[in-house]
């Protein structure tokens, strides 16, 4: 069994929901983002996000744009992602590591190279944003020889011959996107996520998790009751930039925050 | 086999392996709904009747294929006719798609319009069409453009359009399509998103063509009453590429027909400094659709340059990418200083001042006609007027006007 189908295995056992923070891979730097990483899943993370950085995030708010910025100004590209999921994997042989972003790096890469060196650094699925099942026939096959489970997204515009498509050609989970806007949006209606994750959940077997305008407890308590899983972004990088590279502070304060999510969630 | 039969790009919106529909989630049921209703209305009368009525009415075409006599003896080869884009409405090629778009916009039921703009001529022309139908607009413009384009920027303000300077990156094109696709994905509901360029996801590339073949078309035609046959040589320049693929597009089954696609080539191709991805960049996907990019070895995007701000951009629309694989098309570059050099023949010579970015195109034509005879024709699209530039020019120039 995969990581990402233990993980929800164990999840639905024990009747928790799962709880993924995203951080921007080397995000203020390769060393403190794997301390980070540690010590978020001490703090009650189920499964990690690490964002790939690209110069043209799209589908990306203000908080996570200024994050790849960041980090590509410090010279991070897609070996220095690979070498961080690599050095967390030495030490943590359980939680699933999900790497999201945008196609024209795995492009440049080659698919099988990217799936390659994914599977080598202890990598569980990929969401490429841009990238939507279409278009991802020949990725999906490199991921599947790799395996890597390709995640594809689901919003609240897609229709259900959509739906269909994206849940055949999706593994590990479906992540779905709980507002029309970019990620750190703040605009989430509770009802209507409700409604969505309902529907999809009659169309598929696959766990459905939800990101996107998750920002605090309250929200994640609200989503969680819904969803397999709650992906929180925005609300985390924003923390981590205002800790700088002062590591007690980073340390201290944004695995509090995620402890905070894990307790708001449980208690939903 | 014509190209024409090949009846590019395919149902997924592929020319080969170029262009299709790489986009999120959020806006893939947008674009598909797009593709539905562009299909059916090329082909509904009412609609191709309404288009037909603007482009003359409105917009003024045909425009006139012109005889550059004086321009032509002076290179001393062969005769150049400029198709005349640059007397269109709002002085650009860009408004025989804007027209286009608007009409879908409005049948659709959409209430708001945006879009992104590089020298502002796409800005501008988007402006007007929403002053011309009532409908609000916002214009993303990255920052450093919105300093060299400040003539367009005012007059996109005057049609009532709301122009957001865009801060991120390298606050060129790129980020300003990057941050109209984020407003698109937050207002899905009432907005349409007017593309400029035959770039984004499918239908854009095949919409935008269609809408921009009257040059071709027109070009065809003229040829025949002017001269009596077609040109030898046809040359554009190529930012997104679409004034190019509207001269081109009609053509392509015209083998006789030698056909020039003129990229920005900046500093010099080898200095890295240019905006030529066909020309020195490779396959990736941005923006929607897989086509030739400037990105470094690890699939970032670089920041382009060129004195041209409608150029300077690191992606090319997929037909293009598609027509230098197949060699149907000849894809060169022309750096700033020889663009600047062409500006300054052509407004001297003919009294017509061309834009930065057909300069370009014009520079390439300074090159190819002295080596062939005067018997020869050349088709220079000059896809728009050169007013919008003469500031840049002025300060490159040491000129304070």
């Amino acid at each position: 069994m995969s990581r990402i189908a233990a993980c929800f295995t164990k999840a639905a056992a024990a009747k928790r929901t799962v709880l993924v923070p995203y951080l921007m891979g080397c995000d203020p730097d390769m060393e403190l983002s794997l301390a980070l990483m540690h010590a978020l899943v001490e703090a009650g993370a189920d499964m990690l996000e690490l964002g790939m950085p690209f110069s043209d995030p799209m589908a990306d708010g203000p908080v996570i744009q200024a994050a790849s910025e960041r980090v590509l100004a410090a010279g991070v590209r897609l070996p220095q992602i690979f070498e961080l999921a690599a050095k967390f994997r030495e030490t943590d042989q359980d939680t699933p590591l999900i790497l999201m972003g945008y196609a024209n790096p795995i492009e440049i890469t080659g698919h099988e190279d990217f799936a390659r060196q994914a599977q080598a650094a202890g990598v569980d699925g990929v969401i490429t944003v841009d990238m939507p099942p279409e278009e991802s026939v020949d990725l999906s096959a490199s991921f599947e020889k790799h395996a890597i489970d390709p995640i594809f997204l689901l919003s609240p515009t897609t229709p259900d011959h959509r739906i269909e498509a994206v849940t055949q050609y999706g593994r590990g989970f479906i992540y779905y996107v709980s507002l029309k806007g970019v990620t750190g949006s703040s605009q989430l209606d509770t009802g209507d996520v409700a409604e969505r994750v309902g529907h999809i959940k009659t169309l598929t077997d696959l766990p459905v998790g939800v990101g996107f305008g998750i920002s605090d407890p309250a929200s994640a308590a609200s989503v969680a009751t819904l969803a397999d899983a709650v992906v929180v972004g925005s609300a985390i990088v924003k923390r981590i930039a205002a800790c700088g590279t002062d590591r007690a502070r980073l340390l201290e304060e944004v695995p509090a925050f995620v402890g905070s999510l894990r307790q708001a969630i449980d208690q939903a | 086999m014509k190209y024409s039969e090949q009846d590019l790009p395919d149902k997924s919106g592929h020319f080969g392996p170029y262009g299709g529909m790489y986009f999120a989630e959020t806006l893939m049921d947008s674009v598909l709904e797009l593709e539905e209703a562009y299909e059916k209305y090329r082909q509904d009368p009412e609609f191709i009747a309404e288009l037909e009525w603007e482009l003359k009415h409105f917009v003024g075409r045909p425009s006139p294929l012109y005889h550059a006599r004086r321009w032509s003896q002076e290179l001393g080869g062969a005769q150049i006719y400029l198709k005349r884009e640059d007397l269109n409405h709002t002085g650009a090629h860009k408004i025989n798609n804007t027209v286009g778009q608007a009409l879908l916009a409005r049948r659709l039921g959409k209430t708001r319009l945006i879009a992104e703009t590089g020298a502002g001529q796409h800005g501008v022309a988007s402006a007007t069409v929403a002053a011309r139908f009532g409908l609000p607009c916002v214009v993303y413009m990255g920052a450093e453009d919105v300093q060299r384009q400040a003539p367009n920027v005012f007059r996109m303000k005057l049609l009532g359009a709301e122009v957001r300077a865009v801060e991120s990156g390298s606050r060129t094109l790129k980020d300003a399509l990057n941050e109209a696709i984020r407003d698109w994905v937050t207002n899905i509901d009432d907005t349409f998103y007017i593309i400029g360029t035959v770039a984004g996801p499918h239908p854009y590339p095949k919409m935008v063509r269609d809408f921009q073949c009257v040059i071709g078309r027109e070009t065809i035609v003229q040829s025949e009453d002017l001269f009596g046959r077609q040109p030898d040589a046809l040359i554009a320049c190529v930012g997104g590429g679409s004034n190019a693929i509207g001269l081109f597009h009609p053509y392509l089954d015209y083998d006789n027909v030698e056909i020039y696609g003129v990229e920005a080539g900046g500093d010099g191709l080898e200095t890295g400094r240019h905006a030529a991805p066909l020309c020195a960049g490779k396959p990736g996907i941005l923006h929607g659709n897989k086509t030739y990019l400037m990105s470094d070895e690890y699939g970032q995007i670089i920041e382009t340059h060129s004195v041209s701000a409608g150029l300077d951009y690191p992606g090319v629309g997929p037909e293009h990418a598609y027509l230098k694989d197949i060699g149907r098309v000849n894809y060169v570059a022309i750096n700033d200083k020889e663009a600047m050099e062409a500006f300054h023949m052509l407004t001297r010579t003919e009294g017509i001042i061309p834009a930065l970015e057909s300069s370009h195109a014009l520079a390439q034509a300074i090159k190819l006609a002295p080596t062939m005879s005067p018997d020869k024709v050349i088709v220079v699209n000059l896809s728009g007027r050169g007013d919008k530039d003469i500031n840049t020019v002025a300060k490159l120039e040491g000129i304070t006007l």
